[in-house]
């Protein structure tokens, strides 16, 4: 807690006018949360900003990469805008959902992993794109679904 | 430089690992900074201004011109924002730069600076490009080292995946710690922006565009591309073609040239059936329009835009009202709902083009597809709220026998085997249930 208020001051640094550091602090009080934003860490977050908990919220509920409810410990974002759609990404994110059992926008009962579709990342000309734990995987198809799920698994 | 295909942007990064500064160096970085350094701020901008060098963002309006705007003498900071959202649908020329040849973009930012006497500069990164922004900060700490930024300081901010921030107040208030909601225009950036102080805000690739214009001076800048809009623009081709990819090539390059010579024709040898030359937002082309040069004012002759020149080409397997209902998701999904026509439009074309879509539309669906169209366009307080709008209306307008298609035979004529069909979208999710199932 104290650690995160003396990041916080660090982002603040960064800017002309403290508040700019909230989409950063955002973002650690996220990490350090396990992927989502439970409201003690907007709590924190407000404190170190000399802001309240509802601004907080108000931010982390305006971008998508915010998370107000519990996550897996592994995030798989699958695009599915027309770029990834034409390279048939529709299939990739049918079987993840099949292998995980899981609709798009939900986490597995063991709480292990988490579905998204997401719009353009960004990476039309390697599509279908999917994004782990923020890490691009271009061009994945539904044939490499299974070993990636097995890899992810296998990781601490 | 080969006369025919000259590489401004992405030059040397084929041969030469150019995250590295040393290799940056060896191919000539950095040597534009200094010339500029030696000279008036305002030669430097003369400079930027004779080689009409247009904005790679999107509007594609002079930089020189944008810069001559900044409020003088007002007591105040001036700032330099560079804009790296880039969420276009189909565009990912900016993410090349910022992953590739991130020197070239930082010494953009310092040869403007100078340029237009700023000291601080804010280069906003889409949140989802975690490498390309670990790429960034490590070259900034490189050129921080080796004494480069002579008193500038350069900040580099995450965004957190919202695809109006890319729009220029929209992004100055995330920026500033709020939501990410467009501003009442005026007053404009240069004379109100960033913390209310003069704002030039730039592209990506059109900052980074800056050191070769100084390098090779605005003549010989001005020799490559047309007349209108010189140089080069990293093209980004996806969807149904053999070679997808980025690929920098002269303005005025047709889309004929783009899709057939450059990116390999359509995939599997099949038809070509749409082209949409600016990422999703801009009107679409038919087959018959692909002679169209790409470069700004022909693009937008042939009633349609430059946009992010990401060119999304779409093969006859693709149901055209599905490409829209998906396109349009997306807008709904991104409106920030400041404003009404925007916000309650998007979501009644959802609407409409699902019901179509299911065939359980009529020929009055059509025309109140077109309704809503025009009650949209050019009555919001952004551009999304006309980004919306073009696929709609562009894809009915030059597509209209599909749509009859279905409304006439009560369902999609594809009967479930357009190349789309089903495709989800991130509006549609559910709340995650962990909620419920996470141990205690
Ligand atoms: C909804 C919306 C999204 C935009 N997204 C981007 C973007 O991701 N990147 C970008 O450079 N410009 C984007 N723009 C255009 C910017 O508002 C602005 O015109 C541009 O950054 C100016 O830079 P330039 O003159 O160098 O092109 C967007 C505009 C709108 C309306
Ligand atoms: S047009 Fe749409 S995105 Fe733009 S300000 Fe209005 S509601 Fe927001």
């Amino acid at each position: 807690m104290t650690q995160i208020y003396e990041r916080i001051q660090e982002l603040r640094r960064k800017y002309p006018q403290s508040r700019s550091a909230v989409m950063d602090a955002l973002r650690l009080a996220q990490t350090e949360h396990g992927g989502w934003l439970p409201p003690e860490a907007l709590r924190e977050v407000a404190d170190a900003l000399d802001v309240t908990p509802a601004y907080c919220h108000s931010i982390a509920s305006f971008y998508d990469m915010y998370h107000l409810e519990p996550v897996g410990k592994h995030m798989v974002e699958v695009c599915t805008n027309l770029s990834c759609a034409l390279a048939g990404a529709q299939a990739v994110l049918d079987a993840f959902a099949h292998e995980l059992g899981v609709r798009p926008g939900e986490t597995t009962d063991d709480g292990e992993m988490t579905l998204r579709a997401i719009e353009c990342a960004g990476g039309c000309g390697r599509a279908p794109v999917v994004v782990v734990d923020h890490v691009y995987h271009e061009p994945l198809r539904p044939e490499d679904v299974p070993g990636l799920l097995q890899e992810l698994r296998g990781r601490e | 430089m080969d006369a025919n295909n000259p590489i401004l942007l992405m030059a040397g990064t084929q041969e030469h690992d150019l995250t590295r500064l040393d290799e940056y160096r060896a191919v000539g970085g950095y040597k534009a900074l200094e010339r500029a350094r030696a000279l008036e701020p305002q030669a430097v901008m003369d400079e930027i201004s004779a080689a009409t060098l247009r904005g790679r963002g999107g509007a594609g309006f002079p930089m020189g011109r944008k810069a001559s705007l900044l409020a003088k003498g007002t007591g105040k900071p001036t700032y330099l924002v560079i804009n790296a959202d880039e969420s276009e649908p189909g565009a990912f020329k900016d993410r090349d730069v910022l992953r590739m040849t991130p020197h070239r973009l930082i010494e953009g930012c310092l040869i403007t600076a100078h340029g237009i006497g700023s000291k601080s500069v804010f280069i906003y990164i889409r949140g989802e490009y975690a490498h390309e922004f670990d790429v960034m900060r490590d070259a900034l700490e490189d050129a921080r080292t080796a004494g480069l930024l002579g008193g500038v300081t350069i900040v580099l901010h995450r965004g957190a995946g919202a695809y109006i921030c890319g729009e220029e107040t929209a992004l100055l208030e995330s920026l500033e710690g709020q939501r990410g909601q467009p501003r009442p225009r005026p007053p404009f950036p240069p004379v109100n922006g960033l913390y209310g102080a003069p704002t030039q805000i730039n592209n990506v690739s059109t900052i980074a565009l800056v050191p070769k214009i100084i390098e090779l001076g605005a003549a010989e800048f001005s020799k490559i591309g047309v007349p209108s809009a010189p140089g080069t623009a990293v093209f980004s081709l996806s969807g149904n073609v053999a070679e997808p990819g980025n690929y920098e090539r002269q303005l005025g390059t047709t889309l004929r040239e783009l899709i057939y010579d450059v990116a390999g024709g359509i995939a599997g040898g099949r038809e070509l059936k749409a082209v949409i030359p600016g990422g999703s937002s801009v009107p679409v082309l038919t087959p018959a329009e692909i002679d169209t040069p790409m470069d700004y004012d022909s693009i937008q002759a042939a009633g349609s835009f430059f946009g992010s020149a990401a060119i999304i080409v779409v093969d006859d397997r693709c149901c055209m009202v599905q490409l829209a209902l998906r396109a349009e998701q997306f807008y709904m999904h991104e409106s920030c709902g400041k404003c009404t026509p925007c916000r309650v439009g998007t979501r009644w074309l959802v609407q409409l083009l699902t019901k179509i879509e299911e065939g359980r539309g009529d020929r009055s669906d059509l025309d109140l597809l077109e309704g809503v169209c025009d009650r949209m366009l050019g009555k919001s307080l952004c551009a999304l709220g006309d980004f919306a709008v073009y696929p709609v209306a562009s894809y009915l307008e030059k597509y209209r026998g599909e749509f009859e298609a279905h409304v006439d035979g009560h369902g999609c004529p594809f009967g479930g085997a357009s190349s789309i069909e089903g495709t989800f979208a991130p509006s549609d999710q559910h709340a995650p249930n962990l909620a419920e199932t996470v141990h205690a």
